[in-house]
This record gives structure tokens, sequence and C-alpha cells, in this order.
């Protein structure tokens, strides 16, 4: 097993050069959520050309959509969800200045390439591993788009919150890789 | 004639959305933990832990295991004699899966018009409910909550009857490859074959109702499942599609007589959270 990476957000170019596809990292920093009904909205104010609801440059965006949060407690549950539903939109985003997504799931070729052309990295959480991740969220804070819902962009500040590298600024995929080494059947 | 007052219905179906959500069969738990000791990537063990831990945690915390908290799929077994009283059997249900995941602080995933609005409903109603008459005065339900990520990697081919048990295994083995790690593998494997197009959407959903450890009765399904599992596992998408032997913890094959022509198939996945509550009346 490999030696766990700890990283600060905003990332810098530095920082991502030193990313590789397969890397256990620990981010430490604010990230930002997003998943389908806000990703269209930047999009769409992208479109006609809008500002985007917060500053991009440099940042990490999540992919997830919390359940509410219980009295006690900082946040809901909060594991990734499926990153592909994303690649439309993702291409501007990166092109806005994201330098890292969250997310779990294949990504698209447009994806990779656009990883490749802005040096930004795709971080893979644990699909359905909410409850652990929830505990490396310290703060949550609403940031736009709150009649979303649970779709809403929010920023939380997370302390060494487990990922690994899926994609690299070369366009390595992790799960490509992984999965090619345990393959036993004859295609 | 045996009265049941849908009031009873609200109340239990609120608790098994929550329970659900919150609790992980044992069955699956333990299973999870058993692919530890097989499980040939070091990667793969290390996100077989981690999910194990997360369904502990969960479960001490009483917190959803997971963010998807899904749509909730609700499967009724009412026995011909009972007769519901008290109100309108659908509104009952859909009152009790609102109340469990506005109460248990569920999220809230259903919205209104697929394609216009996308608005959601705020109470994750309306639920999908599945009825099916059956002798006695009881009524057996199942809740059944379902994410997304395993639900949209689900497909359906119309084989032909040429394509036979092969066509079967390869179309098997290429929705399971193909959707890689998106459906949170380890995943379970739910196979409908025969009816009509709907009818083995119908049975594929059906067949992942099924406890761990249960398999078809007829010993050609159940050998058929067995070898449709140990295929699935030289996939290599493994826990998390991070690669590994553990791809699925079950494939459960259900099947109905088809037409001369036809050899309907459907697959159905479920996530390895593989969540439900169950209760009789």
């Amino acid at each position: 097993m490999s030696e766990i990476k700890k990283i600060t957000t905003p990332l810098t170019e530095e920082t991502l050069k030193g990313l590789h596809a397969g890397d256990f990292v620990q981010i430490t920093g604010p990230i930002y959520t997003a998943r389908d009904a806000a990703h269209k909205r930047m999009y769409e104010a992208l479109g006609k050309g809008e500002k985007l609801p917060f500053d991009v440059r440099n940042q990490v965006i999540y992919y997830v959509g919390p359940t509410p949060t219980k009295p006690g407690e900082i946040v809901g549950s909060a594991g990734p969800t499926t990153s592909g539903r994303m690649d439309k939109y993702t291409p501007a985003m990166l092109e806005q200045g994201i330098k890292g997504m969250i997310g779990k799931g294949l990504r698209g070729k447009e994806v990779i390439d656009a990883c490749k052309k802005h040096g930004a990295v795709y971080f893979v959480a644990i699909g359905g591993a909410a409850a652990v991740i929830s505990q490396s969220i310290r703060s949550e804070e609403m940031i736009a788009y709150e009649d979303l819902g649970p779709e809403a962009i929010r920023k939380y500040e997370v302390v060494d919150f487990p990922a690994i590298v899926g994609i690299d600024i070369e366009g390595n995929d992790t799960y490509k890789i992984e999965m090619a080494k345990y393959r036993k059947l004859e295609d | 004639m045996r009265e049941i007052d849908v009031k009873e219905l609200t109340e239990r179906v609120a608790k098994g959305c929550i329970d659900a959500c919150y609790y992980l069969p044992e069955g699956v738990l333990s299973r999870l933990e058993k692919a530890m000791d097989s499980e040939e990537s070091p990667l793969g063990c290390q996100v077989l832990r981690t999910i194990v831990d997360n369904a502990k945690l969960a479960k001490k915390k009483s917190v959803p295991l997971c963010q998807d908290t899904g749509l909730t799929v609700v499967y009724l077994e009412i026995g011909q004699d009972v007769h519901f009283i008290g109100g309108d059997l659908y509104t009952a249900i859909n009152e009790g899966v609102a109340r469990g995941y506005v109460d248990g602080y569920l999220r809230k995933s259903s919205v209104d018009d697929p394609v216009f609005d996308r608005k959601n409903t705020g109470n994750n109603t309306p639920a999908i409910i599945h009825c099916k008459i059956v002798p006695g005065d009881k009524v057996h339900v199942i809740v059944f909550p379902k994410g997304c990520g395993s639900e949209n990697m689900g497909q359906l081919r119309m084989l032909k009857p040429a394509d036979g048990l092969d066509g079967i295994i390869k179309f098997v083995l290429e929705a399971v490859s193909s959707a890689g790690p998106n459906p949170c593998p380890p995943v379970t494997v739910g196979v409908g074959i025969g009816g009509n197009l709907e009818k083995s959407a119908d049975l594929a959903k059906f067949a992942l109702l099924r406890n761990i450890g249960e398999h078809n009765a007829n010993p050609k399904y159940a050998e058929l499942e067995d070898r449709l599992l140990e295929l699935v596992n030289k996939t290599g998408v493994g826990p998390a599609g991070l690669g590994g032997t553990t791809t699925a913890i079950a494939v459960n094959v259900e099947y109905a007589p088809t037409h001369i022509g036809s050899l309907p198939c459907t697959v159905i996945l479920n996530c390895h959270a593989a969540r439900r509550a169950e209760f009789t009346i």
C-alpha cells in the first residue's frame, strides 16, 4: 500500500504535479459541493456570460448531495455521487479554473482530455461510505442555489478527507489500470 | 375477511424507510466481511474494510449509510381476504414514505417531472409501489430504497431465442463490466429472463429482494446463478471498481415463461448497500 499524501486546497500547480493515478491522498481545506442541477445552472450561467456564484479558481468541487443534517451533527451523510453525469459540464468548469473534482465512477474522454489540458485532477472517493467520509467534514456553509435543496452549492471545510487520485494531470486513469489487473475473462 | 387500518401501514412504512437506510442487513454485512478473506487486491480489501466500517458506524450513530437514500420502492403482498379501512392504500403508503424521509433526515431524491422542471417533491414521494394479490389474510411489505448510481447501470435486451444461455451470460458480463465502478460494487446482480419486455424488468428487480444466501428454487437456475457469480467476479471490476475479485456478492436469477419468438433479459444492479426492511401485518 502506497504512502498517504496529505494535500491542501486550493490546489497549487506544484501539488497537482506531484499527484499520480492511484495515489492515496488526504485532503484538507475548503471544497465546494455541486452535482447535477448545480452544474446545469452554472453551465447555463456561463452560456449567458454571467459569473459563477463563487471564485472557482484552483478550487475543488465535490460531487455530492448530502442527507439533511441531524440535530447535533455538523453535516449529514455525504458520500460521492456518480461523476459521469457531470462530464457534459466538466470541460467548461475546468476552463474556468477548477483544479480538482471528487466523485466516484468512470469519466469520459472529454474529461480526461480536459484534465490534461488544464492540469486538473479527478479524485475518487469510495461510493457508499458516506458515514465514514462525513467524519472528515468539519463545517458547512451555504454558498448558492439554496432552492435546490440537497443539490445546492455548499462549502465544506474538510480535514484529511480520504480519496484516491483517479485521473492525474497526464490523463492516467486509475480505474482502467486497476480493473485490467484483475480481469480474468477472455474478451 | 380481515380488516387492516391503512394507518398501521403508514407507521410501519415510515419506520421501514428509516431502518433500511440506517441499518445494513446483517447477512449483507457478514458477506462483505467474509469477502475480505478471498479478495486478491490489497486495495480491494481496503475498500471492503471501509465499506464494512461505514455500515457499522452508520448503525452506531443511527445515520444513513449512504447519502443516496434512493427512490423508495415498496413491494406489497396482499392477502385476498384483507379489507383495507381508514383511507386509500396508496396514499397511506406515500404518507409513510414522506414521514420516514422527513423524520429520519433521509435525502429527498424524487423530482416531479423527469424532463421539463425536475422540481424536487420535497418528501421523496411518490414511492414506486408493486402490489401482488396472494391467498390469505396478511400483508407482507418490503421497503426497498434504491439509489440511482446502481439503478442507472441497469440494462434490458430483447435477445433472440437462438442466443440462448451463452447470449444471456455474455449480456450479464457486458452489463457488469461496462458499469464498472459506477454502481458501487460489490454489487448484487438481479437478472430477469423471459416474460415480455416489462416482465423481465420486473423479475430482475424482484430478484434483488432476496435475502443473502437464497437461491432460485429451480436447480438449473440456481446453478446458473453460481456460474454467473464466478464469471462476474472475473471481470476485474472489484470493490468500488478499483480492481479486484469481489465484483458481486450475489447473482440472483428469476425467470418466467415467454413467447416462442422471444428471450427478454434484464440486468438490474444493486450497490453494496443492499438496503431493505420488511414486515408483516
